[in-house]
């Protein structure tokens, strides 16, 4: 017997849209459905979760009869940094304002990377902000608080 | 003659000072993001949409459109110097353009990209000016059937073109149609997908999906392994080719205008594809196919042109039918759609001098990137040594502002950072971005005229097939998705894009 070797991207991959498409079959199934005449707001994203799943399940069929190249390595101290920088703007841009928020946002983006020294980060961080208050805060007059009540004394 | 009188008119609102300036804002721009390695024209353009909001329409259109070609100038100085495309339609040029280099002749590679770019540039300027009118004819008399026909043949042949597995890219215009959909529905009113979260009934935010999955994705997987970069040489000499340069160039560049503005019509990456295909071409036609990879010109004259040749072609089926060919051109119709502008065959008609507008700025720009680039090397050369360290937490801090600016929602930005991990996800996956881009800006289309062809039909689905224009879309749709799958062409397919990677 010939050992079943799976190729691991593939079959996460088939396993991962499979599972969004059961999830967004599940919704859709909440949704009104209609009919073809007069199709409700489930008719559609009905047809495109089926066709997902089964997408899904053909890649991860197919995951089992060849053998892929590896993942490679991740970017974990890179998601680790990166993907809160956003979302601490969010957090913090009505409250801080957008001067401290943006300071903050780009500071928390720059220990991404194991290369950029602390004291560079401030300094980095520091002129980042003062050109985007420069640039869009005067120069463009987007409505952003520079101080927000958080800091407002 | 209409067309010179159509193209007067374009001249006359490219030209305007406003519009000149934003058009040199614009390529300085592209330029500036192609030359360095890890910023795309997408997420570039992404980033920068909600500030154009304060543009008028054309200024605002004419200066995205000079990022996007821009960025195609500047990817090939990158990958002449430092052996490492800037953008990925300029890979090609680093195979060939960087042994040129390395041999000494880094000014005339970088002088014969350019000139053959502009060439192309201003050929296929020309074509889109001859073609976009009798298409937009044709598109005026488009039914919600043949939309909706139409759609499937850009999404089908974005799968075509996508790199690697061919049920992968069909399963993310799957996923991406379905993300389209999230929000209000447009019948009933009904909440789809929103998860409950009020903030998504208007839909998720176009420029939070498009600035995560290409630009954050792209961040974190140059973050992978940091390296520091190489650049060849500080000072760049000759500029100026030799006649016989000037000799062997010609042919392939006029080979490479005609490939790239045939492929950069199709939809899904027509640029990137355009540049592999001359490359091809070149190697098979050339009396010396052994230079190839040794420093060949034609190496260089050839894909470069075909790649500027493919990315103004894009624009056709954008101004005529309001349907993306790429995930630029998509942003580009959310630029429309933000200004007030309903992309389609309509704008030719009712935004005459904003149709021609555009299409002008493009052989200005052009030229101002002939004129501009060559003399400014020095200062690019001197930006390739800036560390990519110093590069993302600047991107990281202008994609919050520009996201966050689209409509002041905070929600978007917990968005971008969701859809940034789904990209870098997409990417370890294996799985191309660029289709689900696609089927996110098509999936309301693609449903409001499915859903009106069928209420037109009377809930008759035959009506895709006995409409004959519509008939013949879906025709062409099935045949590209046969080819595909064909067992031939399959094997054909890895190939090319092996040699891409």
């Amino acid at each position: 017997m010939k050992s079943l070797s799976f190729d691991t991207t593939n079959a996460l991959c088939g396993g991962i849209l499979t599972a969004v498409g059961l999830f967004f079959t599940w919704q859709a199934f909440n949704l009104e459905l209609g009919t073809a005449f007069r199709m409700g707001p489930g008719y559609f994203p009905l047809m495109l979760a089926v066709i997902l799943t089964l997408l899904g399940i053909v890649i991860l069929v197919q995951s089992a009869r060849v053998q892929g190249e590896p993942m490679g390595p991740i970017a974990l101290r890179g998601m680790a940094f990166i993907l809160p920088a956003p979302i601490f703007f969010g957090l913090t841009v009505r409250g801080l304002g957008f001067v401290p928020s943006l300071f903050f946002t780009a500071l928390i983006a720059c220990f991404a990377s194991g290369r950029m020294k602390p004291l560079m980060a401030v300094a980095l961080s520091l002129a980042l902000t003062a050109f985007s208050v420069a640039v869009f805060s005067y120069g463009l007059g987007l409505p952003f608080q520079r101080f927000g009540p958080w800091v407002q004394f | 003659m209409e067309l010179f009188s159509n193209l007067a008119l374009g001249f006359a609102t490219a030209a305007s000072p406003a519009n000149l300036l934003f058009c040199l804002i614009g390529v300085l721009l592209g330029t500036l993001i192609g030359v360095l390695p890890g910023i795309g024209a997408t997420a570039t353009i992404a980033m920068l949409l909600p500030i154009t909001f304060q543009l008028e329409p054309v200024s605002s259109l004419i200066m995205l459109a000079g990022i996007y070609y821009g960025a195609q100038y500047g990817g090939s100085t990158t990958a002449i110097l430092i052996n490492m495309p800037g953008e990925s339609s300029s890979a090609v040029t680093a195979i060939d353009g960087y042994q040129m280099a390395r041999k000494g002749r880094a000014g005339a590679a970088l002088a014969i990209a350019a000139l053959g770019s502009f060439f192309a540039g201003t050929v296929s300027t020309f074509l889109v000016a001859v073609f976009a009118p009798p298409l937009t004819e044709i598109a005026l008399q488009f039914g919600a059937a043949e939309y909706f026909s139409l759609m499937i043949v850009g999404l089908v042949s974005s799968v075509a073109l996508a790199h690697g597995s061919i049920v992968k890219a069909l399963a993310m215009v799957a996923l991406g149609l379905l993300l389209g959909l999230v929000g209000t529905d447009i019948y009933s009113g009904t909440p789809r997908f929103t998860l409950g979260i009020r903030e998504y009934a208007d839909g998720l935010n176009f420029v939070a999906l498009a600035v995560g999955v290409f630009g954050i994705a792209e961040i974190l997987r140059n973050l992978e392994n940091e390296r520091t970069r190489e650049v060849l040489m500080a000072k760049v000499t000759d500029l100026m080719p030799t006649r016989d340069d000037f000799k062997r160039m010609f042919a392939p560049v006029v080979r490479g205008t005609i490939i790239g503005s045939a492929l950069g019509i199709l939809p899904g990456g027509g640029a990137i594809l355009a540049a592999f295909a001359s490359y091809t071409v070149e190697k098979r036609v050339s009396d010396r196919p052994e230079e190839f990879g040794h420093g060949a010109i034609a190496g260089v004259a050839g894909p470069e042109s075909a790649n500027n040749a493919g990315a103004q072609t894009s624009f056709i089926p954008l101004l005529t039918l309001g349907i993306p060919a790429n995930p630029v051109m998509a942003l580009m119709i959310g630029a429309m759609i933000i200004q007030g502008i309903v992309p389609g065959p309509n704008v030719a008609t009712e935004q005459p001098a904003l149709f021609w507008g555009i299409i002008a700025s493009m052989w200005i720009g052009n030229l101002m990137l002939v004129v501009l680039n060559l003399p400014l090397i020095g200062l690019w050369v001197k930006l390739l040594k800036i560390p990519y360290y110093v590069l993302f937490p600047i991107i990281m801090a202008f994609c919050s502002i520009g996201v966050y600016s689209v409509n002041s929602n905070v929600y978007d930005l917990y968005a971008v950072a969701f859809f940034g991990l789904v990209g870098y996800l997409l990417l370890k996956l294996r799985c191309e971005p660029a289709p689900l881009l696609l089927g996110f800006v098509l999936g309301p289309l693609l449903e409001e005229n499915l859903r009106r062809a069928m209420i037109l039909s009377r809930g008759d689905p035959t009506t895709f097939v006995t409409r004959p224009i519509s008939a013949i879309l879906l025709l062409i749709a099935a045949l590209v998705l046969v080819v595909v799958f064909l067992p031939s062409v399959k094997a054909k397919r890895q190939e090319v894009f092996v040699e891409e990677d």
